[in-house]
């Protein structure tokens, strides 16, 4: 009678015991893959993901600083917050003066890096290497400290009215006249990113293969065909590259007002992480996180937009 | 959701410039540089692009060295008339300045380090061990890539507040101690190293810890310098972080120390401030020379700063 019972029984028992054996296996490489993951995931937990998701929970409530003692009892106010922040000049102001920074910017940086990045890769044979390296060098500088040497050289009598006073120009104040501030910043912003673009594209140009170029010349095609009908639609995911990662920074502006306007004159190059950083001290934590939401929601969303249109082209 | 879409995307574009990269410098680099067109027309633009770009690192170092009275006369000279070290003196007798200078290097430091190791740890795991949760966790530091410093440093400053560590290194280093940049480059790299010599280290018996410290950290020397090179100029430059974080002079970083004297003073003294600029950015120029490839290649390989 036994017997019979116990050889399934017993099947079932090997069976188990190798269908047990691997996942043992896989459980003991999991646990020393997490113990490998762990130091680092548990930073990111604590340092990133915690205050991102924080961040999202007090722009729902009236933090101020008064709180710190006891964070956990402030007052739910639903979207308060954002209506506040929509309806105040100030952040409205910032909102327009960051999209101006990053529509004029933006282009504009583009532009002038994959103009020198041409130069570079297929317009001079010599000294390529210098240009490259004099081209790159704002990128490694501290802002700040950089934004301190280009504020004096904008001040009314600094270098650069000085040398436009040789040419009978009279230069205005630059970084103190409400049309000219923003326009210093965004011209200071693109002498310091172009040296990251014009790498990237270069990058992307040295995979384009001459042969396809000389075939179009031989074809008969302009220069400006050539680079409308092949460089471009060639380039394409770099230069999307480009115009996200650069995208992404500029949205952010902040250094460089902070050390040469201030955020002014009359809160003309007040950008939204300086109204964000001014909210923070002023101590309301709450009002502060919604408009640093609002930034990266803004941000989030042009992203994709720009992949959207970038891609879909061509 | 829509920054995760997007970062992938990023790293997608990224993989393929690095891809197209790479045949391309092996294969025509040396062919090029005798052929091709050399259009000397181009030169004119291109030098006095250069000029305009270089020309704000003279200034800073000319004016560093002139004395107040010559900066205030208006005469612009890009030699000193009267050369004076009495700026750097002024900055490291009436501000805390090598406190400063300490600070940022200690925290620099720290910085690297940590993230050499710990972006390394994880990007073993992510690329030649198999484990529960592996995707998520990827797709999660991925999306952190865009997501902008100012969105957590309010609840951050709350969290090391409660902690207690307001005003301390441990409140200026932490937060970068593991970046998601480091865990890009490392997985790129570390993903490429032959599945079969991890293979045949573990079947000779090498546990994953020596598989790491012996076989992968030793063949992961490019990546890891591009890496320790990003991490200590992010770094150095990092401004909002500090500016926050650090709230008493002698827990100031270089550049919170800058514009915070740029700030304090009705009177702007240019020579001290043209002093701190050259005192903060030189020691960067001279790695960046002396380092140039790797920066570059990091830029070209990860696309970010």
């Amino acid at each position: 009678m036994e017997t019979p019972t116990r050889n399934p029984a017993a099947a079932a028992g090997a069976a188990a015991a190798t269908r047990t054996k691997r996942p043992a296996w896989r459980r003991r490489q999991a646990l020393i893959a997490w113990a490998f993951a762990l130091p680092f995931s548990a930073l990111f937990l604590v340092f990133m993901i915690g205050p991102l998701v924080a961040s999202l929970l007090l722009s729902v409530t009236d933090m101020t600083a008064r709180d710190m003692r006891d964070p956990l009892a402030v007052a739910f106010v639903g979207v308060d917050n954002f209506v506040t922040l929509f309806q105040d000049d100030k952040f409205q102001a910032a909102i327009l003066n960051t999209i101006y920074f990053v529509g004029v910017g933006v282009p504009l940086t583009i532009v002038v890096s994959l103009l020198i990045a041409m130069a570079l890769n297929n317009g001079i044979r010599r000294f390529r290497a210098v240009f490259r390296v004099g081209f790159y060098t704002p990128v490694v500088t501290s802002i700040v400290a950089i934004a301190v040497v280009w504020k004096y050289i904008l001040e009314p009598d600094g270098l650069l009215n000085q040398a436009l006073s040789g040419i009978g120009i009279s230069g205005p104040d630059w970084l103190h006249d409400t049309h000219f501030a923003m326009p210093s910043l965004i011209f200071m912003a693109m002498w310091r990113n172009m040296g990251t673009l014009m790498i990237i594209f270069l990058a992307g140009l040295q995979g384009v293969p001459t042969e396809v170029y000389e075939a179009a010349k031989v074809d008969g095609a302009s220069a400006f065909q050539r680079f409308y009908g092949l460089t471009l639609p060639l380039m394409r995911p770099t230069i999307l590259l480009g115009v996200v990662l650069i995208s992404v920074y500029y949205f952010q502006f902040f250094e460089e007002a902070f050390v040469m306007t201030g955020g002014g004159p009359l809160d003309s190059t007040l950008s939204i992480t300086y109204f964000t950083y001014n909210q923070f001290g002023y101590g309301n934590y709450g009002l502060a996180s919604a408009a640093s939401y609002v930034l990266a929601l803004t941000i989030g969303l042009v992203t994709l937009l720009q992949f959207r249109f970038l891609r879909s082209k061509g | 959701m829509t920054t995760h879409e997007s970062t992938i995307a990023v790293a997608e574009v990224a993989e393929v410039v690095v891809d197209e990269q790479e045949p391309a410098r092996r294969g025509r680099s040396r062919r090029r540089r005798t052929e091709g067109p050399n259009r000397w027309y181009l030169y004119i633009p291109l030098v006095i692009g250069l000029a305009v770009t270089i020309l704000p690192f003279a200034w800073m170092v000319s004016g560093a060295f002139k004395t107040q009275s010559e900066i205030l006369s208006g005469q612009f000279s890009l030699l000193p008339n009267d050369a004076t070290l009495q700026n750097f003196r002024d900055l490291f007798t009436k501000f805390p300045f090598a406190r400063y200078f300490t600070n940022s290097v200690v925290v620099a430091v720290a910085i690297v380090l940590g993230n050499l190791l710990f972006c390394s740890m994880l990007a073993y795991a992510l690329t030649k061990l198999d484990f529960w949760g592996r995707k998520v966790l990827f797709g999660l530091v991925m999306t952190m890539l865009m997501v902008p410093t100012v969105v957590t440093f309010i609840p951050l400053f709350v969290l090391v507040t409660k902690l207690g560590l307001v005003n301390t290194y441990g409140a200026l280093i932490l937060p970068f101690l593991a970046t998601p940049l480091g865990v890009f480059i490392m997985r790129q790299f570390i993903s490429e190293i032959p599945d079969s010599l991890i293979e045949a280290a573990r079947i000779d018996g090498a546990s994953e810890m020596r598989i790491f410290f012996t076989i992968v950290i030793p063949l992961s020397g490019p990546a890891l310098a591009t890496l320790a090179i990003l991490q200590f100029l992010a770094s150095w430059n990092e401004f909002l972080w500090p500016l926050v974080a650090a709230q008493t002079e002698d827990m100031y970083t270089l550049p919170v120390g800058i514009a915070l004297i740029s700030a304090g003073s009705n009177t702007v003294n240019y020579g001290l401030l043209l002093a701190g600029a050259t005192v903060i950015v030189t020691p960067i120029l001279l790695l960046f020379l002396f380092l140039q490839r790797y920066f570059i290649q990091g830029i070209s390989t990860t696309g970010l700063k």
